[in-house]
């Protein structure tokens, strides 16, 4: 079971929390202008990586917020947690991932 | 090939020095192949074999990074059904089913199917709607399919609990006759034999990291092994298909995540059918040797790990004994995960990819096993003659740009 820093309520387990997949998919800006696979790309695909992943999180049986966290999806360690909105750690620093 | 059959095993019975060759060779690669399979799981294997089979394909090699069988196809729970809602999942998953009643005898080998029959539950008035809707679709396709009430879901399982005194009571089940379990291994084994047979080379401990494409037509592949050249190569690597489909610069609606079982500690015959419940999500069979053999559903969470989480079997044991409670003192032995490829309308990609010369089998989830034979006689089509066969030209990748997708999510809720 994976331990989970919320950024609100700090240490929980994660069976308290609900995780929403791959985050910072945004909504296309002028959706009358895309292509159907345009959509299909928005709607459906996913890049699934095996190593490091940024994915939504929600302490549903807590506070009940959405927040971001980066993991590594072959080792299942948590590299950071982040709030909505914010730019990833990493990102911040400079470096890229 | 060394045929089997009871006069070679009386006679290495009694030989002093018993002679079994081994099953399949392990050649080396080499450098050029007409058709390259990535995966040596049970559907690449079949894809391997039919395509030798019935489209005369002689030059092909299967690569596999790990052992033949190591992924998913060695790590389910082998439950085997053909009773989808759609047409599309009912005509493919009714081939898969066909092929498999003929199976040992095709392959020379025992795949020990058990056709014993298989048991969706329904909890609650939706359930029973929705599957009684399912069971007359299913007939209407021409495949086997009942409903059951309480009473009847005793008769076929004495050690069930019908009481209405639980949270989720057993309100009627539907019941595939000719559904049931084969031993998983077996199925691999039986193609990889029969394929090598053929001329097919199957190579073991082969991890492709990359593939070659010029001007959008696939080339060859790189391999832990040194590179490879091919005409056609076929993706059918489950879990981790998008990390090969981003070789080719490709997205998939893939997402990777953990599906995990486990199996008690061996009892005398108690259960004769399989036995599946969406809403308390649980599935399980009793295997020969005695152990109940019994699957969990998805971790939430993307992973490779081929582990999961413990809550997720902890679940998975109350679902149990909701169903089961004379289960409440059985040991479990040992428990395990799989990495299972979910697409979003729960059904399969099996066709062509924008890349030239590269076809991709993928998406079965939580629920290929069953599908093996007629994935891989419908992907060899697909690969031989360059478009897809009528059973799998519903199951393309740009069924989710068209719209036309093919929701399964009734059937296939639970893992399994
Ligand atoms: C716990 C569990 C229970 C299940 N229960 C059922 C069930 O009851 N009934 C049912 O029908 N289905 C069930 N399934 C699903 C079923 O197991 C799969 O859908 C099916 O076995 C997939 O077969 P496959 O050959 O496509 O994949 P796999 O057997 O996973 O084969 C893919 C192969 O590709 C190889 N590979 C990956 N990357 C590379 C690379 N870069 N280079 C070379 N090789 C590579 C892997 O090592 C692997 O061996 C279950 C799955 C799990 C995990
Ligand atoms: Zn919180």
């Amino acid at each position: 079971m994976l331990l989970i820093s919320c950024p609100w309520c700090g240490q929980r387990d994660e069976s308290e929390f609900t995780c929403g997949g791959e985050a910072h998919i945004l909504r296309p800006a002028d959706p009358d202008a895309l292509s159907d696979p345009e959509w299909a790309d928005y709607l459906f695909m996913r890049t699934n990586p095996k190593g490091r992943h940024r994915e939504r999180w929600c302490h549903t049986h807590g506070c009940g917020r959405w927040f971001n966290m980066e993991r590594d999806t072959a080792t299942h360690d948590i590299v950071s947690v982040y709030r909505m909105g914010e730019a990833p750690p990493d990102d911040r620093d400079g470096n890229s991932s | 090939m060394t045929r089997y059959s009871i006069f070679r095993l009386a006679r290495n019975a009694l030989a002093y020095r018993p002679n079994w060759p081994r099953a399949w060779r392990s050649p080396d690669p080499r450098p050029a192949y007409d058709v390259v399979i990535v995966g040596g799981g049970g559907h690449g294997l079949a894809t391997a074999y039919y395509l030798a089979k019935e489209h005369g394909v002689s030059n092909i090699a299967v690569l596999e990074k790990g052992w033949l069988g190591g992924g998913n196809t060695g790590r389910n729970t082998t439950i085997i059904r053909s009773n989808y809602l759609w047409d599309e999942s009912a005509h493919l998953y009714e081939k898969a089913l066909q092929l498999y009643e003929g199976l040992s005898r095709e392959l020379n080998f025992n795949i020990m199917l058990s056709q014993r029959g298989v048991l969706n539950l329904a909890h609650n008035e939706h359930d029973l709607k929705e599957m009684s809707r399912r069971v007359r679709a299913i007939r209407l396709n021409g495949i086997d399919s009942e409903m059951l009430d309480p009473q009847g879901v005793k008769a076929e399982v004495p050690v069930i609990n019908i009481s209405r005194q639980v949270r989720y009571p057993i309100l009627g089940a539907s019941l595939q006759r000719r559904g049931g379990v084969a031993r998983h291994d077996a199925v691999a084994w039986g193609f990889a034999r029969a394929a090598d047979a053929r001329g097919v080379d199957i190579v073991q401990n082969c991890e492709v990291t990359g593939l070659d494409v010029v001007n959008s037509r696939v080339r060859g592949l790189r391999t832990s092994r040194g590179t490879i050249a091919a005409r056609k190569v076929g993706l059918v690597a489950a879990g981790h298909s998008s990390v090969l489909a981003a070789m080719a610069g490709l997205r998939l609606p893939i997402e990777s995540h953990p599906l995990q079982a486990m199996v008690s500690e061996p009892i005398k015959p108690v259960l004769n059918s399989v036995v599946m419940s969406n809403t308390v999500h649980v599935y399980l069979s009793q295997s020969d040797k005695g152990e109940l053999v019994i699957g969990a559903g998805i971790d939430g969470y993307n992973s490779y790990a081929q582990r999961g989480s413990f809550q997720i079997i902890e679940g998975q044991m109350g679902a149990l004994l909701e169903l089961f409670p004379s289960f409440s003192r059985l040991r479990m032995l040992r428990q395990w995960g799989g990495i299972v490829d979910v697409c979003p309308d729960a059904s399969p990609i099996v066709g062509k990819t924008p890349v030239e010369g590269l076809y991709i089998n993928c998406g079965w989830g939580t629920g290929g096993f069953k599908a093996t034979p007629g994935s891989g006689w419908a992907f060899a089509h697909t690969i031989a003659q360059d478009r897809p066969h009528a059973l799998n030209a519903p199951f393309t990748l740009e069924r989710f740009s068209t719209g036309a997708l093919i929701d399964e999510h009734g059937a296939a809720a639970v893992a399994h």
